[in-house]
């Protein structure tokens, strides 16, 4: 079932661009009703999957595409409605096996946006189709209250 | 994102304005490390009250700082954390090994 599009963004993989996804994906995320704390969850996760694509799957070039599409999708069982982010790179195919993040009992740096993106959202699925690499992000809505 | 220092004695103080992200974190990088490694300041500050977002690359610039101070035997401070940098160091398990103060005088006492 396709959900309700809410943006859609096409963007080159340059950093310069972050703060600009950053600032849509603040007020797109407090319009659809997630709490000051979730919406800086949802954009932090969105940030850190976008500078992964420019970062490993683009290797730092600065032209290539990256696609976003946000979108509404109904809720599950003991959720609100959902918020769906889908990141579309033509990159190299990922290997799904280094997409785990670290464990943080070491200090290093390095090897935390994955961990940030698993942290704030409730699904994060990788698949590549059609040659693109396809990053599923959904952060739902906390259920609605019974009066 | 901006970065002036500033020298205070044997200290010096970074100060940054705007968000930290991949587009910017390897210039604080490039200007700590410089800074620890080849000036050798025996205390260096990271001002980071004008530092609204911080996102993992700049987390990693931090932490590449920190180990450089203590391989150099330097002090690296931290003052001035919005909620969204705390909240990142937290959930990054990092707070707890910075030196963190809330205001200047406190990082310099």
């Amino acid at each position: 079932m396709s959900g309700d599009l809410l943006l859609k963004v096409e963007l080159r993989s340059d950093p310069s661009m972050l703060c600009v996804v950053r600032g849509a994906m603040e007020r797109l995320t407090e319009t659809f009703g997630f709490s000051p704390a979730e919406c800086r969850s949802v954009t932090r996760a969105v940030d850190e999957a976008i500078t992964n694509i420019m970062r490993h799957s683009y290797k730092g070039q600065l032209d290539r595409p990256i696609e976003m599409l946000c979108r509404r999708v109904p809720k599950r069982l003991g959720t609100g409605e959902g918020f769906e982010v889908l990141l579309a790179d033509q990159g190299p195919a990922v290997d799904p096996s280094k997409l785990r993040g670290r464990h943080l009992d070491e200090i290093k740096p390095g090897g935390l946006g994955l961990h940030f993106i698993r942290q704030s959202m409730d699904v994060v699925e990788f698949k590549r189709t059609g040659g693109a690499n396809q990053l599923r992000l959904v952060k739902y809505l906390q259920p609605e209250k019974q009066d | 994102m901006q970065i002036s220092a500033r020298r205070i004695e044997a200290t010096t103080i970074f100060d940054i304005t705007g968000d930290i992200d991949l587009a910017n974190s390897p210039e604080i990088r490039k200007a700590l490390l410089k800074e620890i490694k080849e000036s050798k300041t025996p205390r260096v500050v990271m001002n980071l009250l004008k530092v609204r977002y911080i996102d993992s690359s700049g987390v990693a610039s931090l932490v590449e700082g920190l180990k450089a101070s203590r391989d150099a035997g330097t002090r690296f401070i931290l003052f001035g954390l919005s909620p969204a940098a705390r909240e990142v160091l937290q959930l990054s398990r990092l707070l707890k090994i910075f030196e963190v103060h809330e205001t200047e005088e406190q990082a310099l006492a």
